[in-house]
């Protein structure tokens, strides 16, 4: 049974293919309402198609989707008027002015003529475009435009907004100041749903779904994947010569893997005690300092590289046989 | 259906219009250019033929008969030849289109009360151009020698005689048989059908490539809202574009405009709704904007120009291709236009036109509605 009482986006067995090719692989999750639903996974993972098909602007092939409370397949104009969109690729009009493009979308969006000016306003200081209103939009900066055109997207102030991938592409102050933004839209009750590939955003998330090649591999708080999700230990090792301790470290049996990370080393160990002796062992001998020998609880990143090695592990000896 | 949506649209488009000069260019530029271009070029008519003499006789006979060849508004002598060498020469260089030669013995055989003869050679090349000069021809030597039959006559006592038979002919419509009354009354047409539709065969194209429909599709605007939002502003170009045309067909051109200008108008409202329509499910269809210009380019103007009825008499062409012309919606524009322009009529004359007019406008207007979706494919 579907929760869409408490839940803003309700998904199950989502699936889109292009012909042979499986673009999302029956996908299920659910995004509580008032909460940064973050969608992380690398390029064409299927990020962007899912986004879409929640928007009601591409029809899915199979399995059920709810948004907002209405039908992804049979009221998918009803969500339109309750959600905002943004997509990955800048998509207002460059020739217009700013505040011509505010103008164009609260008329799209039917914004009541008394309310009018006072959502243009709000969306100018929102996206500290007041100086800048009567400027082309095509001479705006990168940071810029991005909070325009979320400006745009969420005048009608509706309860769910999707962002796909929204800060690709801009300067880090600029990402930062994009987050304050969603961190206030959360503020206020808005459920927001946010694509990316950066690591450091998807930390930002009260929730994150790992999406790769088209599935979901993982599906969490952010504490509590890295907590759970990773089967084996992760070492922090700070020494002398790192670069060339590194092939070393990764003979010794029990080490999965070693990499350079910072100033030190990221060892993924089976197991995290034992490795950590032996390496103190070798380092020891080959008269390397040692500063630090640590199990440290591992980044997204561990996470992330971990599971979908596992993945594609799991997959090889599939497609021998296939062969 | 949202007024307001409506406005935002037809708004924004009006902006871009007016931001992009080539876009403006497009709308008011290239109609008048091609105006000026057909409404001169384009002329059927077929006066002062340039003639070259090669008077072998040299009498006052002779350039009597000569006099009547450059006095008609037909012909005018250009200049002389002596010899074959020069003649063939002017006719090969295009000096002259024709060369009259009057024989050594043409005054001699006229004293006599004998038939002369005169020779007229003409470049065929041009059949049309040839066969109407050869008429003409005709008609001048005619009158030249009933004139000599009647001083004859005269100069012996006898009293005239009645002629049999005396056919009065009357041209109505065009009294003057000008051609630039009929080609620009036609030409308004055509550039009103490819005009409109290159105009709006950019517009829904231009926002797939630019990736702004992606964000557009994804808003509650309908698509008839979109559609009307953007046929607006393409429209008042477009009937804009039909006045100008009147305006140069009354003062550059002088064609009498002799049927009802509100009437006229009309009409172009209900063909540019079709043609602006067309244009429209060019670019949903093509999603490209180059292709979708080019592509409106050829199904409105070789239709338009060829089929329409506008240069070419459909009542001349093939049965087959006579069947064709039915579905071009030029035609009906074209016989309207020539109609109200020529003859006067309104729409008691015309009403199988105008339905059809009518017709051709919902179905247009009706599948770029359909076809438009609010979809990525």
């Amino acid at each position: 049974m579907m929760n869409t009482a408490t839940n803003a986006v309700v998904v199950e067995n989502l699936e889109k293919r292009f012909g042979g090719f499986v673009a999302v692989n029956r996908v299920s999750f659910e995004v509580a309402k008032g909460e940064i639903f973050g969608f992380l996974g690398p390029n064409g993972a299927g990020k962007s198609t899912t986004i879409r098909m929640l928007c009601g602007i591409l029809a899915p092939t199979a399995g059920r989707g709810v948004v907002a409370g209405y039908d992804i397949y049979t009221q998918s104009e009803k969500i339109k008027a309750n959600i905002g969109y943004m997509s990955q690729k800048f998509s207002l009009y460059q020739d217009l002015t700013v505040e011509e493009n505010i103008n164009f979308y609260s008329g799209i969006y039917c914004i009541p003529a008394e309310l009018k000016e006072e959502r243009k306003n709000w969306v100018l200081e929102m996206a500290g475009l007041r100086e800048h209103r009567r400027r082309p939009t095509a001479l705006l900066s990168g940071g810029w435009k991005q909070r325009l055109a979320l400006g745009c997207a969420i005048l009608h102030q509706p309860p769910i907004v999707f962002l796909d991938e929204p800060t690709s592409g801009v300067d880090p102050i600029s990402r930062r100041a994009f987050w304050d933004l969603i961190y206030d839209l959360s503020g206020r009750g808005v459920t927001v749903f946010v694509t990316t590939h950066y690591m450091d955003e998807a930390e930002y998330c009260d929730r994150l779904g790992l999406i790769y090649r088209g599935e979901l591999v993982a599906l969490g708080e952010p504490e509590r994947l890295k907590r759970d999700l990773m089967a084996e230990d992760v070492l922090e090792v700070l020494c002398e010569h790192p670069e060339t301790a590194m092939g070393e470290i990764e003979q010794l049996p029990g080490v999965k893997e070693a990499a350079l990370f910072g100033r030190g080393l990221h060892v993924v160990a089976t197991d995290g005690e034992a490795a950590a002796g032996e390496i103190g062992e070798l380092l020891a001998r080959s008269g390397r300092r040692i500063e630090r020998i640590e199990k440290i609880v591992p980044s997204l990143e561990d996470v992330f590289v971990s599971l979908i090695e596992a993945r594609d592990r799991a997959e090889q000896p599939q497609a021998e046989v296939k062969r | 259906m949202k007024i307001v949506r409506i406005t935002a649209v037809a708004r924004k488009e009006f902006l871009h219009v007016f931001r992009d000069y080539r876009s403006l260019m497009m709308a008011i530029a290239i109609p008048i250019m091609m105006l000026v271009l057909f409404g001169y070029a384009l002329t059927l008519d077929v006066d002062n033929v340039p003639l070259a003499v090669w008077d072998q006789s040299g009498t006052a006979q002779s350039r009597d008969f000569i006099a009547r060849f450059d006095g008609s508004r037909f012909f005018s002598v250009r200049g002389t030849v002596v010899n074959q060498r020069e003649m063939d020469y002017t006719i090969d260089s295009g000096r002259a289109l024709g060369v009259l030669v009057v024989p050594r013995d043409f005054a001699q055989k006229l004293a006599a009360g004998r038939a002369a003869e005169a020779q007229l050679i003409i470049d065929g090349s041009d059949s049309n151009t040839a066969t109407i000069a050869l008429n003409y021809a005709e008609a001048v030597v005619q009158g030249y020698s009933q004139n000599l039959v009647f001083q004859a006559i005269r100069r012996n006592g006898l009293p005239e005689p009645r002629q049999p038979l005396n056919v009065k002919p009357r041209v109505w419509f065009n009294e003057e048989l000008e051609s630039k009354n009929f080609i620009v009354p036609g030409l308004i047409a055509v550039l009103m059908m490819v005009i409109a539709a290159l105009l709006t065969s950019l517009t829904i194209a231009r926002e797939w490539e630019q990736g702004t429909m992606e964000q557009l599709i994804a808003t509650p605007v309908k698509g008839p809202e979109l559609i009307l939002g953007k046929l607006i502003p393409y429209f008042a170009i477009g009937l804009f574009d039909v006045l100008l045309a009147v305006l140069m067909a009354e003062f550059v051109f002088h064609v009498p405009l002799r049927g009802s200008v509100l009437f006229l108008f009309s009409i172009a409202v209900i063909f540019l709704i079709g043609a602006l329509s067309m244009g429209l499910v060019i670019s949903i269809n093509l999603k490209n904007q180059l292709l979708a210009a080019q592509f409106a380019m050829v199904a409105t103007f070789l239709p338009s120009f060829l089929l329409s009825g506008f240069m070419f008499s459909i009542a001349n062409m093939p049965h087959a291709i006579q069947v064709i012309t039915y579905i071009v919606p030029a035609r009906y524009f074209v016989t309207t236009l020539k109609g109200i322009y020529m003859k006067g009529v309104g729409p008691s004359v015309l009403f199988a036109e105008v339905v059809f007019l009518m017709i051709y406008s919902a179905i247009m207007f009706t599948i770029a509605n359909v076809r438009f979706k609010k979809k990525l494919s």
